[in-house]
Formats: structure tokens, sequence, C-alpha cells
């Protein structure tokens, strides 16, 4: 999911910085007020998770590969804003350090991962969850169904990002200038891929850590919770 | 043991299972990301390598790119598990010491904000 140097134009790249960049003023602004400074190690390691789950590729059979992003996790423990700062500085160290992801697209990984996955999967899991006890099997199987659903999402998004390239840079000579995919074959590509295996590992993951949280320590996912109600309060 | 020290105890594990990352596509003979092709790939694929994406496709090279040691990408999935480890060992130092100081920065103005109105 991580998009490379090349693979959109300018106009794309450009407009993705120029959303992301009240998005990432606006996560600071909101952390400030939320975030409390006993939290701040855990933010750090939500990061390193994010980082480091992005790492784990997972083929399909004779296909591509794919991986999960950690980043519907990290908001249910932290709330949005903060992942999306977390899985921000996780993206940006991929690009600059590794390539994993390129440096003109790092507003349009962003806006899918740290942005778009982020929201998605925070909102999914509070609604499903809606009123349940912090330790409930109903909180586990949101945060399954959150982290499905929104890593989905943000392959949708990307898929839109490659697919729109085509319409917008082609050669008089019909050549592609960018990504020579279009929506047609980008969008069955990425949303299948995520739907058929790479969903689930970010389902299992999230699911799991949860579950684990539940019996170990509930006032760190309690704590999420508290962000959410500053938040609106 | 507080919470926190587990978790990054499960994070040392994550790091130390991360070659899988390398075996497992390699084993089931996965090819690259959709959409995340070197210009060599996307040229057997449609016959020509885009021009925007070959002008841009060099724009940034990073010191450790694809996570292996510069060098090293053809010397097979030992080595190359190696220099995926010490790269997430150093790649989550960069994202650690990064977070620690945004946070810091971040609640140290909340916190004397705060102070002041006590």
């Amino acid at each position: 999911m991580h998009i490379p140097d090349g693979y959109l134009g300018p106009a794309t790249c450009g407009v993705f910085y120029a959303i992301m960049l009240p998005i990432w003023g606006l996560a600071s602004n909101t952390v400030k007020k939320t975030l409390k400074a006993r939290q701040v190690p855990l933010l750090a390691i939500g990061a390193a998770f994010s980082f480091v789950i992005m790492m784990l590729n997972v083929p399909i059979p004779g296909g591509t590969t794919g991986h999960a992003v950690g980043a519907v996790l990290v908001a249910i423990l932290l709330g949005p804003w903060a992942a999306c700062i977390a899985v921000t500085v996780a993206l940006v160290v991929q690009a600059l350090l590794f390539g994993d992801g390129g440096i003109t697209a790092i507003g349009a990984n962003c806006f899918n991962m740290a942005f778009i996955e982020v929201f998605a999967g925070y909102y999914l899991y509070r609604v499903i969850s809606g009123s349940s006890p912090i330790t409930s099997n109903r909180r586990v199987i949101a945060a399954g169904i959150a982290g499905y659903v929104a890593l989905n999402i943000a392959a949708f998004t990307t898929a839109v990002m490659f697919g729109i390239q085509p319409l917008l840079h082609t050669t008089p000579q019909g050549q592609a200038l960018y990504c020579p995919y279009g929506l047609n074959v980008a969008i069955p590509a990425m949303v299948g891929g995520h739907m058929l295996i790479f969903g689930w590992v970010e389902a299992v993951v999230t699911a799991l850590v949860v579950k684990y949280l539940q019996k170990q320590d509930p006032s760190l996912l309690a704590a999420g919770e508290e962000v959410q109600h500053e938040d609106h309060g | 043991m507080k919470t926190t020290a587990k978790l990054w105890i499960g994070l040392g594990i994550l790091i130390l299972f991360s070659p899988l990352g390398l075996f497992l596509p390699e084993y089931f003979n996965a090819g690259d990301a959709w959409g995340e092709w070197g210009g060599d790939s996307i040229k057997e694929m449609i016959g020509y390598i885009p021009k925007g994406l070959e002008k841009l496709s060099g724009l940034w090279s990073a010191p450790i790119p694809n996570y292996a040691f510069k060098g090293w990408e053809e010397k097979g999935l030992p080595h190359l598990s190696v220099a995926y480890i010490a790269s997430a060992v150093l790649g989550i130092a960069v994202v650690v010491v990064v977070v620690l100081s945004i946070g810091a920065l971040l609640t140290k103005t909340k916190d004397s904000a705060y102070g002041k109105g006590k």
C-alpha cells in the first residue's frame, strides 16, 4: 500500500500533501490538549508497532504481497489524532530511510494509512462496541471488524489514487505517464488482495492485542475512550 | 511487570520474526506488492516504462533501500534477513526518538499551560 515515487502525477501528490498539512496541524493541536505525558511511551510503542507490522509482508500464493498497518489498534489505544501522528512518523521514516513509499507520495500514503484507515477504524470500533464494558468480547469482535474494514477502505482509496492516473496523464500516443493501470484494474487488484488476505491479518492482530490488553491492563483500553470524550468535551 | 514493558518485549519478538516478511513471499512465490513494481517489471508487463514514472522513480535514493544493505541484494535470504532485522531495529529506534520528541513537545506545552493556571 506504500505508493512509490513515479506512480502518482504531480497534481495528485500535491493535492494530498495539501490535504494532509491541515490534518497534521489539527492532529498536533488535538493531541496537545488530550494526550497525557504518561501516554507518550505508548504512542512510541504504537508507532514502532505500525512500523514493524508493515514490514511483515504476507503473500497471496503465486500473486502479490501485502501487509497489515496496525493503524486501527493504535487508534483504539490512543485516539485517532494521536494514531494519525504515530502512523505518519512510521511512514515518513519508511520513505526516507528505506525507500518504502515515495517521498512525493508521503502525503498520499499518509492520507490512506494515517488518516483514512485510522479514522474509519476508530469510529467503526466505537460504533460496534457501543456502551459494552471495556472487557467484553463484543469489543474484541469490534476491533477485528474495524481492522478488516478500515484496511480495505484504505486499500480502496489507494487504488483510486493509482487508478485515476491514466485519466489525468496520458501522452498523445496513448502511453501512460505514471501508474499505467486504470480504476478497472487497480480497484479489484488492491481491494481484492486486502479482502482476501491482508485485511484478515489486520483483523486478527487488532483483535488479539485488544483481547490481551483486556486481561493484562484494561485501563489502557479505557484511556483510549477518555481521549475521545475529551475530544468532544 | 508494567504493561508497556511487556509490549516492548512483544515488539522485540515481532522484530525477530520480521524476516518472515521475506521468507513467506519467497516460499509462496508471490511477487511485488501491487503498484510497487520496479521499472523493469513494468516494462515486462506493459511493454514500456511510463516516462513520468521513469523520471520520478529515481528522485530519492534511500540509504537502506528495501531494508537491505547496499551490495547485499544478491546475497540470499539469510543475509537479507540479517539486514531486515537490523533495519527494523534502526527504523524503530528512529521512530521512537521522533515520537518521544514530538510527545515531549506537545505534552510539555500543555503541562506548563495547566501549571500556570493552578
